[in-house]
């Protein structure tokens, strides 16, 4: 453990410290996007099983009406984000790349925000699995980004047992400040929500991790804190990936998720913020998760924000409404670590999306650089949170040695937070390196 | 020392003999007359198993696609053992749309590699189905069988691939299949859009318009997810009649010493640079 640790400061070891640029939005309140004119919903904007549409092409639909059904337990339903009708179900461009079946609804010009569909339920009377049940209803998943499905992970494997419930707000790439308002700005949901999850989980305490630069967060959430004291909120240190949930488990309690295994082995469950926010606001009304917040902000946005998105609104309309100009740019959804570039403004909002960020052709002119060859200064190895062999793994990803790389190196341990390719001063492309072996063990071993 | 050198000496004669491993001369022997290129091909690890697997009788020299068809023959006088008739295969790739006919949305300035650039919201290409140019296959490929033509689409040389699978592997879109010699009839495409939407994205993009199912000989070719697919069982009864109505020129005739053929209605490709991006 690092020396910060032993001064009582929450971290965890290696991670960088890149630039923040949250200035921009921090502090600008979430306000509602209007509804765009077609609203594109992919069947799959989750880990598992793509949903079943259960609408048919020229049916009208209400805001909030389930237009979707979950095919099995890994699988969420989708909800039509406004009033309209359905224009066509057919393959649209998703953010991932491949075309994919997706509803098509044309909105009406006199949809309004009222939800008209949804289903009051008493949250006292409902057991823990009845809860899960629910939360599969809602169609929620981890709006952290990785858009894995929220009862999936609230549902405990057999055997285990959750002592805490690690609620993850640090927020930690550069430009996003969606958790941030969140947390300003919905705390009575947050909490509400964590209590939720504490009761399926069985955990008995639940620990909020805000990074220690958004102390306004945490006043936010302090003054809604049950009296019981079985939620409390930790400063952890500003470090990148501190929201990777290994480190965060890490910097809040020193326990070490296994190699290959899950928090669950070790009593914890983690959840991001706007997941448990938006899970204390849907579950009592019974509603689907038909919109999210994301940040929009970068140099090529005139108005960055923060945005109430409806999902399925397509990112042209949205850049289109905070102003951007030119096509020399590029457009990048999630943060600028991990997020990924989109070839197409065609392709919506999903559930997943936690920021849209538009970069000016200066900018990436400047980090188009040159590949230099590896000096192995170790810098890489510094700074890999999951203290894994960058600078190894590199050369063999050069030599296509994939299964060396799996088997001797952990690749599989790497969560391609790319801290790697950050420090590397040969600029060597190592994070996308592994995502490339990656994709390739995974196709040989279907 | 010396009485120390003369005792490990005596033991290393007695286990030389007591040790002993019978290994039949002729697979060395065999092994010499294979291309020693490892590539993996005919299905085991390497020459010196598929060696091994042809004195027990296992494989037939045949097999082996990289060697020629007299060393194969030799190898098979060798053994006294027929040659084996296996049909010479090629890597075929599913997609004809290069850069002067497929439409690019983003410019993607990521690594040179496919495989990467499949990783970015899959590549900059309309079609999402179509082959990215970035020549992952061009570089995977070890007997120089596979080059980029001026509008990135990988070529290949039917007398240089030894259909070893390289390629197939490698293509992060699974665009190539070995086909064997004797298919002439190939759909380009994999586009799975409805027909106008295809076309938008590539001008030679299969719209599905079914003109070559109704052309060729019945239940050879049948329309499925929007593409034509041939039942290669029925490839005895190919011909070019099937390519000849094709509008777009997506179904192709085979031939490895002009090329694809496209026929005769499908409407000529006059464009020779790349589209602009967009």
């Amino acid at each position: 453990m690092t020396l910060l640790r032993w001064f009582g400061r929450k971290t965890f070891s290696h991670g960088v410290h890149p630039q923040a640029h949250k200035e921009d939005t921090a502090d600008k309140p979430i306000r509602r996007l209007p509804f765009a004119p077609r609203m594109v919903v992919p069947l799959a904007q989750h880990l598992g099983k793509p949903s079943r549409p259960i609408v048919k092409v020229g049916e009208e639909v209400g805001r909030g009406q389930l237009i979707a059904e979950a095919d099995g337990f890994m699988s969420v339903p989708q909800h039509a984000p406004a009033t309209g009708v359905v224009e066509a179900i057919t393959l649209m461009p998703s953010a991932q790349g491949p075309r994919v079946p997706a509803i098509v609804i044309r909105v009406y010009e006199a949809s309004n925000q009222e939800v008209l569909w949804r289903t009051p339920r008493d949250m006292d009377a409902l057991t823990p699995e009845q809860i899960v049940q629910a939360v599969q209803d809602t169609g929620l998943v981890g709006l952290g980004g990785a858009a894995f499905p929220s009862h999936v992970k609230l549902k405990v494997p057999a055997g285990a047992v959750i002592d805490t419930l690690i609620v993850n707000g640090c927020e930690c790439e550069p430009y996003l400040t969606t958790d941030h308002r969140v947390m300003v700005e919905q705390g009575p949901d947050l909490i509400r929500g964590t209590q939720y999850a504490m009761r399926v989980v069985g955990a008995k305490r639940a620990i909020i991790g805000v990074e220690d630069n958004k102390p306004d967060a945490i006043a936010a959430i302090r003054q809604h804190l049950p009296a019981d004291g079985s939620i409390s909120v930790e400063a952890v240190e500003t470090k990148y990936p501190q929201g990777a949930e290994k480190m965060l488990i890490t910097s809040l309690l020193g326990r070490e998720v296994p190699s290959g295994g899950l928090p669950a082995q070790i009593g914890v469950v983690v959840n991001n913020v706007g997941t448990l926010t938006a899970l204390g606001r849907l579950l009592p009304r019974g509603e689907g998760l038909i919109e999210r917040v994301i940040t929009v902000a970068g140099p090529g946005v005139k108005k960055p924000g923060n945005y109430l998105v409806p999902i399925g609104t397509p990112l042209r309309f949205l850049l289109n409404y905070v102003g951007f100009s030119g096509s020399e740019q590029e457009v990048i959804l999630g943060g600028p670590m991990m997020g990924n570039a989109v070839s197409s403004l065609d392709v919506p909002v999903t559930k997943g999306s936690s920021g849209v960020l538009v970069l000016s052709s200066s900018e990436i002119q400047a980090e188009t650089r040159r590949i230099h060859p590896c000096i192995k200064c170790g810098k890489c190895v510094a700074a890999c949170p999951m203290h894994l062999n960058p600078t190894q793994l590199g050369l063999l990803a050069a030599k296509r040695e994939y299964e060396v790389m799996a088997e001797r190196f952990h690749l599989k341990d790497c969560i391609e937070c790319g801290c790697c390719s950050f420090v590397c001063p040969s600029s060597i492309p190592l994070v996308q390196y592994f995502r490339i072996a990656k994709s390739i063990l995974r196709e040989r071993a279907a | 020392m010396a009485a120390l050198g003369v005792a490990l000496a005596v033991l290393l004669a007695i286990a030389s003999r007591r040790l002993y491993v019978f290994e039949d001369p002729r697979i060395d022997e065999v092994e010499e007359m294979l291309p020693h290129s490892n590539c993996g091909a005919c299905g085991t690890p390497g020459c010196r198993p598929f060696a091994e697997m042809l004195i027990k009788g296992e494989v037939e020299p045949g097999q082996c696609t990289v060697n020629s068809a007299d060393a194969n023959q030799e190898i098979a006088d060798y053994l006294g053992v027929d040659v084996g008739n296996i049909e010479k295969q090629v890597a075929r790739l599913a997609c004809a749309g290069g850069v002067h006919v497929a439409r690019t949305r983003a410019r993607y300035q990521g690594m040179k590699s496919c495989r990467a650039a499949s990783l970015v919201s899959g590549g900059g290409k309309g079609c999402t189905w179509g082959c990215l140019g970035l020549g992952d296959c061009e570089v995977v490929c070890d007997f120089d069988a596979i080059t980029m033509n001026r509008h990135s689409l990988p070529v290949v040389d039917a007398a240089k691939c030894t259909a070893c699978g390289d390629c197939v592997e490698v293509c992060p879109k699974d665009l190539f299949s070995l086909q064997p010699v004797s298919r002439h009839l190939w759909v380009a495409c994999r586009n799975k859009q409805p027909g106008d939407e295809a076309e938008l994205e590539c001008e030679v993009a299969c719209t599905a318009c079914a003109r070559c199912a109704a052309d060729a000989p019945e239940g050879l070719i049948s329309m499925q997810n929007e593409l034509a697919v041939i039942d290669y069982s029925k490839n005895a009864l190919a011909s070019r009649i099937a390519i000849e109505r094709c509008p777009t020129g997506a179904i192709v005739w085979l031939d490895d010493k002009t090329g694809p053929q496209r026929g005769r209605d499908a409407k000529k490709v006059v464009r020779q640079e790349a589209l602009p991006i967009g």
